[in-house]
């Protein structure tokens, strides 16, 4: 009877609820993408990281994957030495470089990984066949575009380029033998994965046997302090970057985030708050007579609260189910923005949707419109019966 | 007949600004159970006031009050509270039925208070409209009832638990000639069928259909008649 009470009085002025629900969603809405954005980032890097389960990646000493021109020598010895330990269940070597796609006069620069077929943990093939034979490429669909190829297509390639004499050095003819997406790069960065064989001879003397990376893929994942252990020691010209090295240093960069969204996520919470609190007030104000009444015929303070607090909590939930869609939405079109941020993979999101983000909002939001509820309602119970009647009759 | 209400020397004193408006003045009342008693007098006599007490919705600045036996100036909130649900029926000048409920959910939110049963409920509110002639309104907001039939369902609310005491505040206030005589009637008979009926009016013919009357002025009782008695 309550509940029925509760809903009747929310319909008794449609316009007002139906407005202070939409205000409610929108509030909602913004705290469920708050939360979303203060997770979702990192939980998006992380299962980025963890997509093709390689725990570590070893780097030149001193750098980040990538960030420099550094490499690793003696490439064939170091994954030799990797593969033979028994904690190892697989090592991706990979070198990075830039390479020159020669048409006519003009060229196309792309960035190029190195890759062992059988091991490489980068991409994921869509079509064609993967690049097992030398002299072959897969490329992914904006490296396509930009040059017009398809797969089958043989392509004149270039490792080197002399700005001054304007000649490429390292040329080869590689057949496009696949298409694949790419899973650590940026939108619309061109990307092609050679046969790392191939690549090393491409690019010449300076990078035989090399490699910018090590991809480690351990068949327990709790080995990982062991064998960064062992690595320092046997390998002291290599560092060490597991998955939770990455995380806390995402972490690190990812403060700035997580207090935008959090201070967001609080203003949203209490103009939820606010909004509900206020509307109740009022709705208790201009039925103070009935409520008087019902005290008056033996309905209970307890469930006069109970009535008021429902009222609340469902303008609340019903807000916080509507925000929750209309979250999702707006995190939808802001991560589709975000995610051509320069120099981040495209495969991360900003806005990752998790059930826990969601239940969070409502339970937060819930909990709100209860406390919203809360007052309002403990002041129409405890209001003087005779009293009240009394002022009521005289107006 | 035994004594259903009784009110000793009771005082109802309501603190203003400067000083205290003595609105009952040592009132004291034995209301016999299946009684009709009217309390009259001018605006500001104290009936109200007394009605409220013994209605258990004010409690005596000094004084008590008995009602089945129980001096419910001494309960506390929540006794109080559940003695008016299941001992007391209470009619108001203005109806106070809550719009956004029917005529039938009107009449079963003091049944559901008290934990019946909705197949009872049901069964009891269809009695009671049937009682006061509104079987065809069941379904009709208050919106939608004239303001006769308004009390009516107001009446049967307060009959739901099935009270020892109704009590009614100014009931035909509100209501043209022949809507109060219909009002005035449904209170004879309820009462020519058992219940023990105090109403607080200006009404004449309501007073006069009573079979005790109470006069008040400044918050004193200053006759008690048993017309043609």
């Amino acid at each position: 009877m309550r509940l029925v009470l509760a809903l009747a009085s929310l319909r008794r002025n449609r316009a007002r609820t139906i407005l202070a629900v939409l205000g409610v969603a929108i509030a909602a809405a913004m705290l469920l993408d708050m939360v979303m954005l203060s997770t979702g980032m990192r939980e998006s890097f992380r299962q980025l990281l963890l997509s093709r389960g390689f725990q570590m990646r070893l780097t030149p000493r001193g750098t980040m994957p990538f960030d420099t021109e550094a490499s690793i020598a003696a490439a064939s010895d170091v994954t030799a030495q990797l593969r033979a330990r028994p904690e190892v269940d697989l090592v991706s070597p990979v070198l990075g470089a830039s390479v020159h796609v020669l048409r006519g006069d003009s060229s196309i620069t792309t960035f190029a990984l190195g890759v062992d077929p059988q091991a490489q943990g980068d991409y994921q093939l869509a079509e064609g066949r993967d690049a097992t034979e030398p002299n072959t490429l897969i490329a992914n669909d904006d490296f396509l575009r930009a040059t017009n190829a398809r797969v089958g297509d043989t392509l004149r390639v270039a490792a080197g380029f002399d700005p001054q004499l304007r000649t490429h050095s390292g040329e080869r003819a590689l057949v496009v033998s696949g298409r694949a997406k790419f899973l650590y790069l940026a939108t619309r960065q061109l990307a092609v994965a050679i046969p790392l064989r191939t690549l090393q001879q491409m690019t010449g003397a300076a990078r035989e046997d090399r490699v910018s990376l090590f991809m480690v893929r351990l068949r327990d994942s709790k080995k990982v302090a062991d064998v960064t252990k062992w690595i320092r020691t046997a390998l002291p010209t290599i560092d060490v970057i597991s998955t939770a090295d990455a995380m806390a240093r995402v972490d690190e960069r990812l403060g700035y985030f997580r207090q935008l969204s959090a201070i967001l996520g609080a203003v949203s919470l209490v103009v939820g708050f606010l909004l509900v609190t206020t509307l109740v007030t009022v709705s208790v104000n201009e039925r103070v007579g009935e409520i008087v009444v019902m005290r008056a015929i033996g309905v209970s303070r307890v469930h006069v609260v109970q009535q008021i607090v429902l009222e609340g909590t469902a303008l609340s939930v019903t807000g916080a189910v509507l925000g929750t869609g209309l979250g999702l939405i707006t995190a939808r079109y802001l991560n589709t923005i975000l995610s051509r941020f320069p120099g981040l993979p495209a495969a991360i999101d900003f806005f990752l949707f998790q059930p826990r983000a969601a239940w969070t909002a409502i339970g937060l939001l819930t909990a709100c419109g209860v406390l919203a509820g809360l007052y309002p309602a403990w002041r129409a119970a405890s209001l003087p019966l005779a009293g009240t009647l009394r002022e009521e009759a005289v107006a | 007949m035994s004594v259903l209400v009784r009110a000793r020397d009771v005082r109802r004193d309501y603190p203003l600004e400067r000083e205290a408006v003595h609105a009952l003045r040592g009132v004291s009342l034995e209301i016999e159970k299946g009684e009709y008693l009217a309390i009259v007098g001018p605006s500001g006599c104290g009936k109200s006031s007394l009605l409220n007490l013994l209605g258990a919705i004010d409690a005596p600045t000094s004084g008590s009050i008995e009602i089945e036996g129980r001096n419910v100036g001494t309960l506390g909130d929540r006794e109080v509270t559940e003695f008016r649900l299941r001992h007391i029926g209470f009619v108001f000048q203005r109806f106070y039925l809550l719009p956004i409920l029917t005529a039938r959910e009107n009449v079963e939110l003091p049944m559901a208070e008290a934990g019946v049963s909705a197949a009872q409920r049901r069964e009891r509110s269809s009695e009671l409209l049937r009682y006061v002639d509104l079987a065809d309104r069941v379904k009709h907001r208050p919106a939608q009832l004239s303001g006769g039939e308004q009390q009516r369902v107001a009446i049967a609310r307060a009959l739901a638990n099935r009270p020892s005491l109704l009590l009614a505040d100014e009931p035909t206030g509100e209501l043209d000639a022949r809507t109060g005589q219909e009002i005035i009637s449904l209170f004879s008979r309820l009462n020519a069928d058992g219940t023990t009926v105090v109403v607080v009016t200006h009404d004449e013919g309501l007073a006069r259909a009573a079979r005790r009357v109470v006069h008040m002025r400044d918050g004193e009782i200053v006759h008690d008649e048993v017309p043609g008695g």
